[in-house]
């Protein structure tokens, strides 16, 4: 049985399987013994309060769900767009997104003040609230994408791989549209109420799925001792710079406008000039770790015999790591700006009013959060043993239509 | 009198006396029922909120003292809340001290929820916890109120508190729960019962008179009145929320 569950592997390493299997499993165990205890306790023990009212569970959270989303594009390149190295890579890539929505959700139902009240998020909506659906978005997308993977991977299905990619792509875009305009509408706060959000967490969504993507993708290559072939490497490594680039754009244009409106230039200072660990984790993480290093490392000029060195594995994990980052800036700074109820006054109560609010996320909100990593881990390890995932490319068919592509 | 009619007259004597009898022990039974509903309920539970009235407050910040606290204490009192100041702590309402940065002119003021017409807290709730009652006030339904914290990221006065940990010791007339959002409801229990919120009875008992309270559909009420003789702002009017909660002096 062992032998027949890892076909699509060059040799069958099942102590290894079982570790990797142990590592994810301690992970979500942590995450289920942090959602005990605060179901039990409540979030007095997190460091979340009224002020930062989302806080380490929810940039885990939001950076599963958007990487989940982008990570589809590999596979909607191919459908879609037609190109044959992204077609074979299609199984991965949408088992992938099924697993990164997996982990966001369950961080993100987890850490709710009345989780055992799913059922009424399930069954009363709203359809005022963006909230409202992006849970219709989350539960389309299992389904849609769950769909696209059975025309991926059944023969007798294959020729509705297009038609479904279709719908898998728009419907992708609308989630991450919606999922960005959570923050877009919030008119309240300074650093959020933006149209840009939406298109902006589209952008980032590509990178940082892509970037997930080209990670697991290079340690199963790895794992069986394949090498990628150079060509497939520079498309992706190429692809994931522009990705790179565009989200480094919408960034500077998001901060930009913001500059000139007055009423934001003190969020602006804040951010960029002298908000302590938010503007170290956007200079230092989102702009440097998260875009201008890996675009130095993507393009950085080698000689034919360094050729092979493409750092298809360190450059996406920084991508990742900037990702981290730019939520954490995104979500927690945009809190812990103070809100301005009177402008041209200085505020102050014994409610935190007019002060830059602090944010110390406790043992539990990390093991809330890393345990949304371990369940798409898990199920990333689980899939990818049990079923055909590995990337086969058809050097042949390749050869012939790079001359097209 | 023949003996028939004797007879028939003490047959109509008895059910007269069984009748009023029967009148006096029922009246006595129900009258009290009816007195007492009659003060307590100007509005029975099940007529619902009407939307020929929207409740309103205006607040005289010339008026409100600047070391005062008693609409905060009265509201703690009446809603159950621990009246402690911490992060995690529930505050309904809180006095804000402001000072202008070009004339240094200080003033105080109580901050509540707002009651918005078009409430944002309202607008983002995904399931309908949060939701606004056909005479204006602003409400979270604890059973449908799932914990996301989505309308404290919207309210644009930083009205709503999360309830962090469990709770003991709870006013029945106001229901709270561990893992809800909650905030300044009115005194929607005082309300129903053509009462004033507790805050403002606090303050006028006090002698301060900053708060009044009304219905500002009621051309003939006091807020009415007040509203139409005096110059009154809408905290964050440019959001367009036309709030409940209006301020003069400011």
């Amino acid at each position: 049985m062992a032998h027949e569950l890892c076909t699509n592997q060059m040799e069958c390493r099942t102590s290894q399987f079982v570790a990797l299997l142990a590592l994810g499993g301690v992970v979500v165990l942590g995450a289920l013994y942090a959602f005990f205890t605060l179901e039990h306790h409540g979030h007095v023990l997190t460091g979340m309060n009224n002020q930062i009212v989302w806080g380490l569970p929810h940039v885990f959270a939001v950076l599963l769900i958007v990487a989940a989303s982008g990570a589809l594009n590999v596979a909607s390149i191919g459908s879609v767009f037609g190109k044959q190295v992204y077609k074979s890579r299609a199984p991965l890539s949408g088992m992938l997104a099924l697993a990164l929505l997996a982990g966001g959700l369950a961080v993100l139902v987890l850490d709710l003040g009345r989780p055992d009240r799913l059922i009424v998020a399930m069954t009363h909506y709203n359809f005022n609230s963006i909230f409202a659906w992006n849970m219709i978005f989350y539960n389309g997308f299992f389904a849609i994408v769950g769909l696209y993977l059975i025309t991926l991977m059944d023969r007798k299905l294959k020729g509705w791989s297009k038609p479904v990619g279709y719908v898998a792509f728009f419907w992708r875009l609308g989630l991450t549209t919606a999922t960005g305009s959570i923050f877009g509408f919030i008119v309240a706060r300074a650093g959020y109420n933006s149209a840009l959000m939406a298109p902006m967490f589209v952008v980032m969504s590509f990178a940082y799925g892509l970037a997930v993507f080209m990670v697991v993708q290079a340690s199963m290559y790895r794992w069986n001792g394949i090498t990628l072939d150079e060509g497939v490497r520079r498309r992706m490594k190429n692809l994931l710079a522009i990705f790179v680039g565009g989200s480094l754009y919408f960034t500077v244009v998001f901060h930009l406008t913001n500059m000139y409106f007055a009423k934001q230039w003190e969020f602006e200072r804040f951010i960029l000039v002298d908000g302590g660990i938010y503007t170290k984790m956007f200079w230092v993480g989102q702009v440097l770790i998260g875009g201008v290093i890996p675009l130095i490392l993507l393009f950085i000029p080698r000689s034919n015999d360094a050729k092979k060195m493409c750092f298809c594995f360190a450059a996406p994990l920084l991508v990742i790591l900037g990702g981290f980052a730019q939520m954490y800036v995104t979500i927690i700074g945009g809190q812990a700006f103070p809100l301005t109820l009177f402008p041209g006054h200085e505020v102050n109560s014994n409610f935190f009013d007019g002060v830059i609010q602090s944010y110390s996320p406790t043992v539990y909100e990390w093991l809330l959060g890393m345990g949304g990593v371990g369940v798409t881990f898990l199920l990333t390890v689980i899939a990818v043993r049990a079923f055909k995932f590995m990337p086969q490319d058809d050097f042949h068919a390749l050869k012939m239509r790079r001359s097209t592509d | 009198m023949n003996e028939q009619s004797k007879q028939e007259l003490d047959e109509s004597n008895d059910r007269r006396a069984f009748l009023k009898t029967g009148a006096l022990v029922a009246g006595a039974t129900v009258a009290p029922g009816v007195l007492l509903y009659g003060v307590a309920h100007s509005r029975a539970p099940e007529e619902g909120a009407s939307g020929s009235k929207r409740w309103g407050m205006l607040i005289d910040t010339t008026k409100c003292g600047g070391g005062c606290n008693d609409c905060v204490t009265a509201c703690n009192t009446e809603n159950g809340l621990s009246g402690e100041t911490g992060p995690q702590d529930s505050q309904w309402i809180r006095k804000l001290n402001i000072r202008d940065l070009r004339t240094d002119y200080v003033q105080s003021l109580p901050m509540l929820c707002q009651h918005c017409e078009n409430p944002p807290c309202v607008d983002v709730c995904p399931t309908g916890a949060s939701m606004k009652r056909a005479d204006g006030i602003v409400l979270v339904d604890r059973h449908s109120c799932i914990g996301c914290r989505y309308c404290m990221m919207a309210c644009p006065y930083k009205a709503r508190s999360f309830v962090h940990e469990p709770l003991t010791d709870q006013n029945p007339e106001v229901p709270r729960g561990k893992g809800c959002v909650e905030s300044c409801t009115f005194c929607v229990q005082r309300v129903d019962r053509d009462e004033t919120p507790a805050c403002v009875e606090a303050c006028n008992a006090n002698g301060h008179n900053a708060m009044i309270f009304g219905d500002l559909k009621d051309p003939a009420s006091e807020i009415s009145k007040a509203l139409k003789a005096t110059s009154s702002i809408e905290v964050r009017a440019d959001l367009a929320l036309n709030t409940g909660v209006r301020y003069q002096g400011i």
